[in-house]
């Protein structure tokens, strides 16, 4: 206020005496016009205070210490309730050699999942590190998902990953479980991939300039997991090798899509697995090789999935393994020439019909073919078979950190022997945000 | 498999084809940083966004064509504060490009140059999906869109040494119009301070600090959880009492909350643009601030 006073005071110190009476008017009116001036000022000042208390006030809260630098750390915690017609300690896939991998239905009744615990940071300028740990909830152990680094600074779209990491075969395989459409693997990743497969390795991995996505890799892992050896197999070259790429776009501002070719070769040496139809454990010595064709489209109204999206996958999978199956590979240990052309398949769809509830359908199927084997007596779980599946599924996620999903399946793995699953199962997200992969 | 691998063929022939591209590609990752880029560089850059005005920037995902965007790209213009955190970091790892890494020459955060509001003293996800560097919604206060674009010009004359005299000359020019624009637009919006209205999200807040609206109430609960029918109940209760001017909500909100609250209590529906694209008048960051204030004042009367 004061302010206005001086200014009027200097404007009238200012103004010659002799011309105030004729130049009333006009000095009202420049009067009048630097008041104005005056109030505009007193505005930006205030807003330039304002700002200035906000920055004081954000350098106040920045953090000053250490944990600073902490990496991002994220917990996810999941839990089922499982109804099942079957035993579930009596689970197999009739016609496929038993992975020996985690591909069972969990217990009857309530079990908590695999906790997961990730931790992610740029380590510097050059590499990234992850590590995602699984702790098991019943035999009290802790593994190792994934533990890698990968690349930051390699130019012309090129990324190196060192460590354990999930291989790039198919499109699921790439995906934690935690982030799965279905609370199980398809069957065509239970029997190819053993669930799902973790290689220690290396992946070079290289994206073209182009405006159509294209990427072009390669994989070189020990073979630490089926197909490959599931021992030690003390080679020091690679024991597991794959080869992938993947195209992938936009159709206007609705559609996107992305299809993938992988094929993993392994020379799998004595790897054991439990017949539970003849109680043995056999063991195959080889080679091992998987292809693997996937695609995925996702459609949103301009490419806006909150109110409705619909997503849908498939996957096909072609493996021929050809060497020498030994019949009770610890005690009588019988050789038998072995070759086999095997297949499987699913599609499925999911759609979110309205903000926060998904619903979806998938259809499995495997096909074991007729292994040729010189006395398949020997092997009744071997028998050809063609194992197949309906899934049904409705999630609720009340935010982007939780999902409550209720799932029905009518499950043929078991030949002439139909499980109905029912499961209710909850995923839930703690800590630092997770991206969403394609 | 036939045609797959004739997809190959084309794409291989495609990358082979590939011209020395003689423009700065920018990736933008909001359509407002895309459309000051095109401001500052002209002819000079070939900008793309990542996401368009009917897309939440939050729910994004790294599809395919985003990563092959950003291998190639010589600057990218993000607002950052987490606001991409569920994509953007994938692009980063996936994309193989050295050149627009965190930290490099050609990395902008936007919200980093300028003051952020609602900047959160407790942070926990019960309170929502807040993001605990502040609001990243900040271009649409106009005078951040001058200090982000300083940040650009900067940029663009360092990474692209030989067409530094046009990026300063495009500058200034830019600079003057906003300038005077912002003049404008002070003036225009004097009826707007102190007038309450209901947002969708926590989207508008620099605008309506800029402005000196007031916020009465949003219609999500809690940033990023949509609207709850006990929400909305609330709401029309508090506006029967202290009814709000208007509720506005952005394009890629759901306009069904809205008239919901609006039927009840004949407060009216105010979509706006929100970023540039949001309305037909919206055409570049001028046409922004025009409807914005425009369809504002319209429901001040």
């Amino acid at each position: 206020m004061h302010r206005n006073v001086l200014c009027a005071v200097a404007l009238a110190a200012a103004t010659p005496l002799g011309h105030a009476q004729e130049s009333l008017p006009q000095v009202r009116e420049e009067l009048k016009k630097l008041q104005e001036q005056v109030k505009e000022l007193e505005g930006r000042v205030k807003d330039a205070e304002d700002t200035a208390t906000q920055a004081a006030a954000q350098a106040a809260v920045r953090p000053q210490t250490a944990s600073a630098l902490n990496p991002g750390v994220s917990v996810i915690l999941n839990g089922v309730y499982a109804n099942l017609s079957k035993d579930p300690t009596t689970y197999r896939i009739n016609g496929f050699v038993a992975t020996m991998g985690d591909v069972a239905p969990p217990t009857r009744g309530f079990s908590l999942g695999e906790s997961e615990l990730g931790f992610a940071a740029n380590i510097d300028h050059n590499f990234r590190g992850t590590l995602i740990a699984s702790v098991s909830p019943d035999n009290d152990t802790i593994g190792v998902e994934e533990g890698y680094i990968q690349t930051l600074a390699l130019p012309r779209g090129f990324t190196i990953k060192a460590g354990r990491f999930f291989s790039a075969i198919g499109y699921q395989n790439q995906i934690h479980a935690h982030a799965w459409d279905f609370t199980d693997a398809p069957l065509a990743m239970r029997v190819f991939l053993g669930g799902q497969l973790n290689e220690d390795g290396v992946q070079f991995r290289w994206v073209a300039p182009t405006e159509l996505y294209w990427d072009l890799g390669t994989e070189l892992g020990r073979g630490r997991a089926f197909p490959a050896s599931l021992s030690d197999s003390g080679k020091n070259g690679a024991g597991s090798l794959n080869f992938f790429t993947h195209i992938g776009g936009d159709v206007g501002d609705s559609i996107s899509w992305q299809t993938g070719l992988s094929h993993l070769r392994t020379n799998p040496s004595n790897r054991t697995f439990d017949d539970p139809t003849a109680s043995v454990t056999n063991s195959f010595t080889g080679t091992s090789r998987l292809w693997a064709l996937s695609g995925i489209l996702k459609w949103a109204p301009n490419g806006n999935s909150t109110h409705n999206n619909l997503k849908l996958q498939g996957e096909y999978f072609h493996r021929n393994e050809d060497g020498t199956l030994v019949f009770d590979s610890p005690g009588a240990a019988v050789p038998n020439g072995y070759n086999s052309q095997q297949s499987g398949w699913y599609v499925q769809g999911v759609y979110q019909f309205v903000p926060m509830w998904r619903a979806g359908y998938r259809y499995d199927q495997v096909d074991s073919g007729s292994a040729a084997i010189d006395t398949p007596a020997s092997f009744p779980s071997l028998a050809g078979y063609k194992p197949k599946k309906h899934t049904l599924m409705v999630d609720w996620s009340p935010s982007e950190f939780s999902r409550i999903r209720l799932q029905f399946a009518r499950d043929y793995s078991r030949m002439n022997e139909p499980d109905n699953q029912i499961f209710l199962q909850y995923i839930v997200s703690l800590g630092a945000h997770g991206a969403h992969t394609f | 498999m036939k045609t797959a691998f004739k997809l190959l063929l084309s794409s291989v022939a495609m990358a082979l084809a590939a011209p020395a591209v003689a423009a700065l590609n920018v990736f933008a990752c909001e359509p407002e940083w895309a459309a000051l880029a095109q401001e500052l560089g002209g002819d000079k850059v070939a900008v793309f966004s990542a996401t368009s005005a009917q897309q939440d920037p939050h729910r994004i995902e790294a599809r395919p064509s985003l990563i092959s965007r950003m291998r190639n790209a010589d600057l990218l213009i993000c607002s950052g504060s987490e606001l991409e955190v569920g994509w953007l970091p994938l692009l980063f790892t996936q994309g193989g490009n050295d050149r627009v890494q965190p930290g490099s020459s050609g990395y902008i955060e936007a919200s980093q140059y300028v003051v952020k509001l609602e900047v959160p003293r407790v942070i926990d996800r019960s309170l929502g999906d807040i993001h605990p560097g502040g609001n990243p919604h900040v271009h649409l206060d106009p005078r951040n869109i001058a200090k982000v674009g300083q940040v650009i010009t900067a940029r663009l004359e360092q990474i692209d040494a030989r067409n530094a005299d046009t990026y300063r000359a495009r500058a200034e020019n830019f600079n003057k119009r906003w300038d005077a624009a912002v003049e404008k637009w002070r003036q225009q919006a004097q009826p707007l301070k102190g007038m309450a209205i209901v947002v969708y999200h926590k989207d508008m807040s620099y605008f309506i600090n800029w402005a000196g609206l007031r916020e009465a109430g949003s219609l999500e609960p809690k940033p990023g959880i949509p609207p709850t029918p006990t929400h909305l109940a609330e709401l029309v209760e508090q506006m029967k009492r202290t009814p709000a001017k208007a509720v506005v909500y952005s394009p890629y909100n759901n306009p069904g909350a809205a008239q919901f609250l609006s039927q009840r209590t004949s407060i009216p529906v105010v979509p706006l643009p929100f970023t540039v694209g949001g309305t037909p008048k919206a055409k570049d960051l001028f046409g922004l601030f025009d409807d914005t204030i425009e369809r504002l004042l319209a429901a001040a009367k």
